[in-house]
């Protein structure tokens, strides 16, 4: 069962990373950009974790782990910037 | 049994992920695309990660909850960086579908 | 005497728990060193955290966070048939609600489960606390929108986080 089921879920979260991506690519603004930004990774722990379940190792997770920081992290400062940046002109 | 579950899990959670990002393609303007990423790709993330959760604690004997660690964090974070990309555009007065009722910028109120 | 080694003994519990999980083993010498992390850890940073924070009902909030979950869901099959369905016909809008909570935690708690409840996003907080702003992405009637968002998740929050 779980063999069929994973390549499917393989397809479905790849065409989900090419749709952002292009999100992220066709802007138009730089909100919307952020936000394909966050999606992309969020999609990527989505593609890690799976591949861990296809390959049976536990090792992916961490890799998971930092992503889901990092993403959390580079959104908020990516905002923060956007919020503070305009006040200075 | 076990098995069924888990592939369903997996499908619905890589179901849930693509409509996420379906909504960020074709949605019409800034404010309703964030409405996809925050709900649907969460969801779908978390139930992958469950099902990697069940996976891992049946297979080899032995419990692993460690699953349980990003989910808990990716459903606390996705509000919080939705929210900040929120309240930067509106700083950045991005504009919103015309049909929208209200705007956040003269704050009249709801009623 | 509890207070003084413990400032706060949630955040305590919730650092220990994450350390096992993080470590993903129950071993005794885990469990030893996650508890003096979760011990020390407090204390320097007790600094950050100057606002007490005292649950009032533990059971209204579990119960809360039990219907959340189940929301959770049901808005996430609501906003897949709305996101798959025709686009043209989504009647987005902003609105405000007035907020009754008034502890901080209370209305970050209630702002993060608006974000992930039925196609509705919290964007911006007014600077004395009192108002919130939403963006809905398809609503047909807001005043039922904003009785149903106090109704059903503003009135638990406000039993449990309450002036201690």
């Amino acid at each position: 069962m779980l063999d069929i089921a994973l390549p499917i879920a393989f397809t479905l979260v790849s065409f989900a990373l090419a749709l952002s991506l292009l999100r992220l690519i066709i802007g138009p603004d730089l909100p919307d950009r952020i936000l394909a930004l966050d999606t992309l990774y969020i999609n990527s722990i989505a593609l890690l974790i799976l591949l861990g379940l296809y390959l049976g190792s536990a090792l992916y997770f961490e890799a998971a782990l930092l992503i889901a920081v990092m993403g959390f992290v580079g959104t908020v400062a990516l905002s923060k910037y956007l919020l503070r940046g305009d006040i200075m002109e | 049994m076990l098995e069924t579950i888990l592939a369903l899990l997996i499908i619905i959670g890589a179901f849930f992920t693509l409509v996420g990002s379906i909504g960020l393609y074709k949605l019409p303007d800034f404010y309703m695309r964030l409405h996809g990423p925050t709900k649907a790709t969460t969801l779908g993330v978390g139930a992958i990660l469950v099902a990697s959760a069940l996976y891992f604690s049946f297979k080899p004997g032995e419990i692993s909850l460690h699953e349980i660690l990003v989910t808990v964090f990716l459903f606390i974070t996705a509000p919080v960086s939705a929210h900040l990309m929120a309240k930067a555009a509106i700083h950045i007065k991005l504009k919103q579908i015309e049909r929208t009722k209200n705007t956040p910028y003269q704050a009249d109120n709801n009623s | 005497m509890i207070n003084k080694i413990l400032p706060h003994p949630i955040l305590t519990v919730v650092l220990w728990i994450s350390w096992l999980l993080l470590n993903n083993s129950f071993d005794p010498g885990h469990m030893v060193l996650g508890l003096i992390l979760a011990i020390f850890i407090p204390w320097f940073t007790s600094s950050f955290w100057q606002e007490k924070v005292c649950l009032k009902n533990p059971l209204t909030l579990l119960k809360f966070f039990g219907v959340v979950m189940w929301d959770i869901v049901i808005a996430n099959i609501t906003v897949a048939k709305l996101i798959l369905g025709k686009n043209d016909k989504l009647q987005p809008a902003f609105f405000y609600i007035d907020l009754d909570v008034e502890h901080r935690l209370g209305i970050s708690i209630l702002a993060n489960t608006i974000s992930l409840t039925p196609g509705t996003v919290s964007c911006d907080l007014t600077a004395d606390r009192k108002r919130l702003l939403i963006h809905a992405l398809h609503v047909e009637d807001i005043d039922q929108t904003i009785a149903d968002i106090k109704q059903r998740y503003e009135k638990p929050l406000k039993e449990v986080f309450t002036k201690c």
